[in-house]
């Protein structure tokens, strides 16, 4: 257990600058979740991390130990960092078994024989790999592969792992079992888990604490999962987080009209929305969007979607689309829509962003 | 900004002896000793004399009326081999490939068995069936129906193009088949759900999609032939057909291996050279333009063509071609590697076994024969680890010049073998400090250069499926560089290690074209010595030798496919 600082990190890939003073520092057994889009620089910031790159500037820090600064001229080589990685494709190694896998990092901390096997047991355990013990991972299935590599990086450390979206390979149902697992050896170990991925579903079910990185690198937002999705940061966080709808903004004669091809009221808008840029667009959630026939925002329901648990409608508003979700339940106790239909509509909780630049 | 990395970071790295670095400085050291050397030394020889830019020697060369037409018969056997070699391996690939002719995997093996044995001992079976003086077929022929001449004469341009022919056609046949294999049939069915034609489909999708296949092999052996040596020499001397690569050895025997003669050696090797390096240009224009991805690494079922009346037929035909082309020769060496003199009829009151008693208590020949073993193995070693580190800094280090690295050990196996010797010998008989003429590690510094590329290859394709993550998780496990390296890296490429040791293993044991250039008195090895026996007239016992040869080539073909064949987990 032991709390991950990166201070001030830059580093370039040739010209490119990949991370710009980069920050963040991931609280002792706590489970971190590092979400960006494809890209920008999570998977640099692991290297960095493994010790396989040197950032140009900065320092990195595990508890009270220092292992880069650009200034002070240290950079602790990867095999004595200590710190256990699941890779992207879990790098189990095909020529050796389970158990030659897992107690591989032990052997190389020149463990006794006792503690060897009494570790690599306890952790083949806690993966719920037991019995598996002489099988290559070739006759694993990639489920059980992850999970070996989970166990070899809970021997190689107890200060912090580092998962690098490791569960992108497995079918939905393997993957939230997965997530559970990892929640349930964190809690039993108490390991610093730093989870990389740009899978926002899987960081909201795992995360203590969710990072969002922008394409460019930089970070947005760090906070509780709920503080993210409810107070966004930026157009972003927004935006990358969850589904959004934008509606794009207006201010005639301190009137605030949506301009959907045509130029429509909208009744709540005040035109203190315009001061911080002069064009604005409305951001809504799914479900913040309320039908309510007395509204005189009218929209017109263009197709519906059931999806299980909810009904997703888009609708047709101006030039347009919309998306709305509501509860199974709840719409089927106050009757469903048909398509066709011309519904009213309410914005609740609205926000508002600057619109973006159009690339031409 | 870009900032700068402060320099004095890669000083405090903690450890002062780095691995990578090593390893990337004797690659470097290593491919300049092997390979820049001697191809420098070639080109200053044949330009300059005592010091001084000379073109005289050159000229002279080029306007010799006899090595003029040595560079017509070179190309226009060249030519002749790539055209029917490809027909030959693109028809017999197809019909393999696609057809469903019974027997497949039998004579998938049979069609490869020629790339097994070194094509001068089809020259040297065939030169005793057709030779115009005293062939037996033509003898046979000429008794039965009364001839005054020799009906058919394969000591001609003719007999040379179909005996390289018939050697070198697996290199079209296995590029294709495997291509034809790993290509996704849903290319073809989606053609014919289209509604294209069975024709149709062979014309617009089949054959497109391997013409890069095609064209590596054709090229392939338009190279190899170009530069071949032993079948024009034993079925061309005594006509005096003379290619470029047979004249160059004739210059070098003539001038007794006087530095006159090695120097016009090296002039002409040029003119080789250039014919060379013309094919490879067209190599790499060729292929630039054909590379599809649509090629799948595994296996699929394609759907095979019915063959329906044309099936027998085509069955017949080609086990005709087998045992014309691999089954003949073979016998015809072991039939005449028992009998008691040459010219004798091939019956059974003929035969005997004192060819081989005499050939294994020849001191000379069981010398060669250790000499071969020797050389092979210390080759295949060598070239194994030097082709591994090589791999290694190209595809991992990547170094600044990797690129150089790269074309620097893949460039000799474009150089003809004949020329590579001359170069070897330019070098290393005394002119650089360093004389090896004579011994044994001439031939092997040239058999390194001539096979580390085979190596080299074959650990880059295996070091490619090794996904870096693979060592970077034994890093973060605590190993170090060093360690990650021999747990991880090097037990995930043994079996292209070991396949690379017998890809060059298996070819020295029968190489002739450099060693028949580079022996020395006690130095032969045993492609010198069959082919100085046959050479001495001394047919029977050369065709013993090559017996045995034939048999040390099976066996251990069957080593490798059973070394290779089950290989664990990876």
């Amino acid at each position: 257990m032991a709390k991950v600082v990166f201070s001030n990190i830059t580093f370039h890939y040739g010209d490119k600058c990949i991370l710009d003073n980069f920050s963040l520092t991931v609280e002792e057994s706590q489970i971190m979740c590092l979400v960006g889009p494809s890209g920008c620089g999570k998977t640099t910031l692991v290297r960095c991390l493994l010790g396989f790159i040197k950032p140009e500037t900065g320092e990195i820090w595990l508890g009270d130990k220092c292992l880069f600064s650009a200034e002070k001229g240290i950079n602790v080589s990867p095999e004595r960092r200590h710190i256990g990685v699941v890779f992207q494709d879990y790098a189990v190694w095909p020529h050796l078994s389970v158990w030659e896998n897992v107690t591989y990092p032990l052997k190389k901390r020149k463990f006794s024989k006792e503690e060897i096997k009494a570790k690599a047991e306890h952790a083949l355990k806690q993966v719920r790999m037991t019995g598996y013990e002489k099988h290559l991972p070739s006759q694993l299935s990639g489920g059980q592969q992850q999970r070996v590599a989970i166990a070899r990086a809970l021997v190689s450390s107890d200060d912090v792992i580092v998962l690098d979206e490791p569960i992108t390979n497995l079918d939905a149902k393997l993957r939230e079992e997965m997530l559970v697992e990892i929640r349930m050896i964190q809690k039993a170990v108490g390991t610093t888990i730093l989870y990389i991925t740009h899978d926002q579903e899987a960081a909201l079910q795992l995360c203590d604490i969710m990072a969002i990185m922008n394409e460019t690198g930089h970070l947005c937002q760090v906070g509780k999962d709920e503080e993210i999705i409810l107070q966004p940061a930026n157009r972003f966080v927004f935006e990358f987080i969850g589904i959004s709808n934008f509606i794009p903004l207006v201010l005639k004669e301190g009137k605030v009209y949506f301009s959907i091809g045509e130029e429509v009221l909208y009744p709540e808008g005040s035109a203190d929305i315009f001061r911080q840029h002069p064009k604005m667009e409305l951001g809504i959630r799914p479900n913040n969007i309320v039908f309510d026939d007395r509204s005189p925002l009218k929209a017109k329901v263009k197709t519906i979607v059931f999806l299980g648990n909810e009904f997703d409608y888009f609708l047709t508003f101006g030039n347009k689309e919309l998306r709305v979700q509501r509860n199974a339940l709840d719409a089927i106790q106050h009757g469903k829509f048909q398509e066709g239909e011309t519904v009213g509509l309410k914005f609740v909780e609205p926000k508002f962003y600057p619109a973006k630049e159009v690339a031409l | 900004m870009r900032r700068k990395v402060p320099s004095d970071l890669a000083a405090l790295e903690g450890k002062s002896f780095d691995l990578d670095k090593a390893m990337t400085i004797v690659s470097f050291i290593l491919l300049f000793v092997i390979v820049v050397i001697p191809v420098f030394m070639i080109i200053y020889n044949a330009f300059f004399y005592d010091g001084k830019f000379d073109l005289a020697l050159f000229e002279s060369v080029i306007v010799d009326k006899e090595n003029i037409s040595a560079m017509w018969h070179t190309v226009i056997i060249a030519f002749a081999v790539t055209v029917f070699g490809t027909i030959v391996g693109l028809f017999y690939a197809w019909l393999l490939g696609r057809s469903d002719i019974p027997c497949k995997g039998i004579m998938r093996a049979l069609f490869v068995i020629p790339y097994m044995f070194p094509p001068f001992f089809g020259a040297m079976a065939w030169d005793m069936l057709f030779s115009a003086r005293g062939g037996y077929v033509n003898e046979w022929l000429m008794t039965t129906f009364h001839l005054a001449a020799a009906p058919v004469d394969v000591n001609s341009i003719g007999g040379i193009i179909f005996v390289e022919v018939s050697y070198y056609f697996p290199f079209v046949f296995m590029q294709v088949v495997s291509a034809l294999e790993r290509m996704d049939p849903t290319l073809e069915e989606s053609a014919r759900i289209a509604g294209a034609s069975q024709g149709t489909v062979i014309r617009r999708i089949t054959i497109p999609l391997v013409t890069p296949a095609i064209s590596a092999g054709a090229l392939l052996i338009l190279i190899s032939s170009l530069a071949h040596f032993g079948v024009p020499s034993i079925l061309g001397f005594s006509k005096n057909i003379y290619t470029l690569p047979t004249m160059i050895y004739a210059f070098i025997s003539r001038s007794g291996g006087s530095f006159e003669g090695i120097r016009q050696g090296a002039a002409l090797s040029i003119l080789l050279v250039v014919v060379v390096a013309i094919a490879l240009v067209m190599q790499k224009v060729i292929l630039s333009h054909g590379s599809y991805d649509i090629i799948k690494g595994k296996s699929m079922r394609p759907t095979l063509i019915k063959l329906r009346g044309a099936k027998y037929p085509l069955l017949l035909l080609s086990i005709f071609t087998l045992v014309f082309i691999v089954i003949v020769p073979l016998v015809m060496i072991f039939l005449e590697a028992m009998v008691k003199a040459y010219g004798l009829p091939l019956i059974f009151a003929n035969f005997t076994f004192d060819n081989y008693k005499s050939i294994l208590t020849s001191q000379t020949t069981l010398d060669s024969i250790r000499n071969s073993m020797f050389l092979s193995i210390t080759a295949g070693i060598i070239c194994m680890f030097l082709g591994v580190m090589i791999a290694y800094v190209v595809n991992k280090i990547k170094p600044k010049g990797k690129e150089v690295l790269e074309i620097l050990s893949v460039l000799p196996y474009s150089i003809p073998g004949t020329v590579l010797a001359i170069g070897v010998i330019l070098s290393w008989s005394g002119t650089l400090g360093i004389n090896l003429y004579n011994t044994l590690w001439i031939i092997l510094v040239a058999y390194m250069a001539r096979y580390l590329s085979f190596s080299m290859k074959s650990a880059s394709a295996a070091l490619q499926q090794v996904h870096p993550s693979l060592e970077e998780a034994a890093r973060a496990c605590g190993a170090s560089h060093t360690e990650a390296l021999k747990d991880i890296t090097l037990p995930l490429i043994r079996p292209a290690m070991v396949s690379g040791f017998f890809l060059i293993f298996l070819p020295a044991m029968r190489e002739l074209t450099t060693s028949v250039l580079l022996y020395g008195p006690y130095t032969r090895t045993l492609g010198v010595q069959i082919y100085s026996l046959r050479d001495a007239g001394m047919i029977p016992q050369a065709s013993a030798l090559a017996s045995i040869a034939i048999g040390i080539i099976i066996i251990c073909n069957a080593v490798v496919t059973w070394i290779t064949k089950d290989r664990k987990g990876v």
